[in-house]
């Protein structure tokens, strides 16, 4: 097969994006998907909502507003410009924010569920051997929602390995610091080079066929290993 | 020494109720609570704990306040120098059993010595590196019990740790029990059904219902098993007979007799 001459490039920058982003949404989902599932605050449906809307939305959606907001034609632009020298537009930056809010249900929500199905017994007996939160969170539940953790980065990585819509309205199509490969597939096909943009599309399915073969496997096994 | 008066709305069967306690336990006293469900033994095991805040009240433990409503003091559970079994164990599935206890004992002095000797005392050593799953239920209480004392407690709180256990494990911890109460010398409060149990282990017994003491004092040891003569009707298949009582009944019980024969039979309540 006749790879497209850019083909390393992008791919790199394609698993750069979707590493970065898993990363740093098990950073911030965490807490998040934590308060949501302990929480008792009335505006728990209304985060709840705020979380899952990316679920719903068409990714032009997203990528519209978020160009304006990071654009100087809006106060938050201007701020995030003049105030911390964050010019997001047609960068990896960019790309990287818009790909938080994308992919931020698919981490939240297997994270949210795993911390429910840890029996609130658990946290109480920690607690009562004078454990702190902190410590309970650390040693009593992220080791018992495993296959949450894994499901919620494996998920968010293949998501966003798939992302088009947010990039290309953030992004554009610049080789080597927005291009990422689903952008390549629609730009080779839109000059009719179909074998690159088949050596792009078969390298995206057989990622994301191995890493879901590979969660699957995991959590069978985590599972036969604890109960 | 600990003394408490706790109030706190519970939600039963019955409708919307108060549970409304006071009570005094001496240091090293070991106190049953009984009381059908929906009493409010373990909201009350558990406002002890510090797992549920009280709606007001007071609790002292060792001239150090707990909590105290009007006060607005309330220390957290981790600060409270107790253990604590669950109904349901509890344990955590991720660690063996010499883990889940070495993690309660942490920072300690001489952790891995307690954890040695809790391990010894309930007769865990053997199963040091199992994990939960894979354990029974009484092997898994013992295993909370030993987690539970870990920590070094001064008051025990046991929600109906023995009541999931067949007869021969439920007597066999029970005497595990009154053996850590002897070494310890715990204060302890024991949710228990069993009256049995009870006479054995507690000191006092605490009823309570519908969130209220019912009453306090010492436990009544049930009643020796009484015994009645039936006779024997017929002899059935699989080692069962029908035997006909004083009164006129007909039961069929388990033994060996032939027809017409007068046997003794024991009458256990449960």
């Amino acid at each position: 097969m006749n790879l497209p001459p850019d083909y390393w490039q992008t791919l790199r920058l394609t698993l750069a994006l979707a590493s970065c982003t898993t990363a740093l949404l098990l950073l911030l989902g965490l807490p998040l998907a934590y308060v949501l599932a302990h929480g008792r605050s009335r505006l728990k449906p209304l985060l709840e909502a705020v979380v899952s809307l990316p679920l719903v939305l068409p990714p032009t959606v997203i990528g519209f507003y978020l160009l304006l907001a990071f654009s100087d034609s809006t106060a938050v632009g201007r701020f995030l410009i003049n105030q911390l020298g964050l010019s997001l537009n047609f960068t990896f930056g960019g790309i990287l924010a818009g790909s938080l809010v994308y992919s931020l249900p698919f981490m939240v929500q297997p994270l949210q569920a795993g911390f429910g199905q840890v029996p609130r017994a658990l946290s109480e007996a920690a607690y009562t051997l004078g454990k702190s939160r902190l410590t309970t969170l650390w040693r009593v539940l992220l080791p018992n929602m495993k296959p949450a953790l894994l499901s919620g980065a494996v998920l968010t990585f293949a998501h966003t390995l798939g992302e088009f819509g947010v990039v290309l309205m953030i992004g554009g199509s610049l080789p080597g610091r927005t291009r990422v490969a689903s952008i390549a597939i629609y730009d080779e096909v839109q000059s009719l080079r179909y074998a690159q943009a088949n050596a792009y599309a078969l390298t995206l399915l057989a990622v994301a066929f191995v890493i879901l073969v590979a969660l699957y496997w995991f959590t069978k096994k985590d599972a036969a290993r604890l109960s | 020494m600990i003394d408490f008066h706790l109030r706190k709305a519970l939600h039963t069967a019955a409708g919307p109720r108060q549970l409304d306690v006071a009570l005094a336990l001496a240091p090293g006293e070991l106190v049953a609570l009984s009381g059908p469900s929906g009493a409010g033994k373990t909201t009350l095991l558990r406002l002890l704990a510090g797992l549920s805040k009280p709606d007001g009240g007071f609790l002292k433990f060792d001239g150090q306040t707990w909590y105290d409503h009007q006060r607005r003091q309330w220390l957290p559970p981790q600060r409270r120098p107790l253990g604590f079994v669950f109904q349901d164990y509890a344990l955590f599935p991720n660690m063996t059993v010499r883990q889940n206890l070495a993690f309660a004992a942490e920072g300690q002095p001489e952790a891995r010595r307690i954890v040695d000797e809790l391990l010894e005392l309930l007769e865990l050593t053997e199963l040091a590196a199992r994990r939960p799953a894979v354990l029974s239920g009484g092997q898994q209480q013992r295993v909370a019990l030993a987690r539970a004392l870990a920590r070094r407690p001064r008051l025990l709180l046991l929600d109906e740790p023995l009541s999931a256990l067949d007869l021969p494990t439920r007597l066999r911890l029970q005497d595990a029990l009154a053996a850590v109460h002897r070494q310890f010398q715990l204060t302890t409060i024991l949710i228990s059904h069993d009256p049995a149990e009870i006479a054995r282990l507690a000191d006092r017994v605490v009823e309570l219902d519908l969130g209220e003491v019912r009453r306090v004092g010492p436990p009544v040891a049930p009643a020796a098993p009484a015994t009645v003569v039936g006779r024997v009707l017929a002899v059935l298949p699989g080692g069962r007979l029908r035997v006909q009582l004083p009164g006129g009944a007909v039961v069929e019980v388990s033994g060996a007799a032939g027809i017409g024969e007068e046997i003794a039979l024991a009458v256990v309540c449960l």
